[in-house]
């Protein structure tokens, strides 16, 4: 039995590129990887937010309304519901001025996950722990 | 020998990356490592068929030939290619086509990761 664990970092803006929105999408992809590994193997991905990226965890995106595209606070709205650790850097939320009340939840969806805002050291020992990081 | 697996995420034509993914695979086969490619976002264009090769534009389709028959896993992000327009008729043979879970299962049995983003 063996978990390989990664951790996905995104640090650029959402929207400005694809990029920052497949970093949330390919850690979603956790939750049906087992059908392509042994048994008893698993992928356990922890989802951070840094630097520029904190934006993506804002509430009441309008991405459908402007781009007709799903926005990135839907797409963390079912990470939370696949119980996904998703983590946003506290300094970086400061630096904007973004309180937690402005934070993406998914209770609505019945979510019991939330977002967890941490100091940035809580990030960092995340990618120590990890055996893969990726950067989007 | 080990097992690396690359994700690009950069397009073909535009930026240098995707070119250098596939010649640094090439060298690591060549050195007898087992290698997977895996393509999302605007890398995806990439694998389609019949590309022109004009010099002033970095081409990807004789790489990826070349990799393929060398034993190269290549899979591209199926959502992210019909986005683009390329349907599997349009697409070099012996690409993969898959969702983002094959990417983490090969990460999963990889000894080394190379994950070069996107633009």
């Amino acid at each position: 039995m063996a978990d390989t664990k990664l951790a996905f970092i995104v640090q650029r803006p959402q929207y400005k590129s694809e990029n920052p929105k497949l970093g949330i999408t390919h850690a979603i992809a956790y939750q049906t990887v087992e059908i392509l590994l042994e048994d008893g193997e698993t992928v356990t991905p922890a989802l951070c937010f840094i630097g520029d990226g904190v934006l993506a965890c804002l509430k009441d995106q309008k991405a459908m309304g402007n781009y007709e595209i799903t926005s990135s606070e839907m797409h963390l709205k079912t990470a939370l519901l696949v119980d996904l650790d998703v983590l946003v850097c506290k300094e970086d939320l400061e630096r904007f001025g973004i309180t937690e009340d402005k934070i993406v939840d998914a209770e609505d969806m019945g979510a019991e996950k939330k977002i967890q805002v941490v100091p940035f050291e809580t990030i960092q020992k995340e990618m120590e722990s990890a055996k893969h990081v990726l950067f989007f | 020998m080990a097992t690396l697996t690359i994700g690009v995420f950069s397009s073909l034509v535009g930026s240098m990356t995707l070119d250098f993914a596939l010649k640094l695979a090439e060298t690591a086969v060549n050195k007898g490592h087992k290698v997977n490619i895996w393509l999302s976002g605007n890398a995806t264009a990439g694998i389609k068929n019949h590309q022109k090769h004009l010099k002033d534009y970095s081409t990807g389709e004789k790489h990826f030939r070349a990799l393929l028959e060398k034993g190269v896993e290549v899979c591209t992000c199926e959502a992210c290619t019909l986005a683009r327009g390329i349907n599997k008729p349009d697409a070099i043979e012996g690409v993969q086509w898959n969702a983002m879970h094959w990417y983490l299962a090969k990460i999963h049995t990889s000894d080394r990761v190379l994950h070069i983003g996107g633009e």
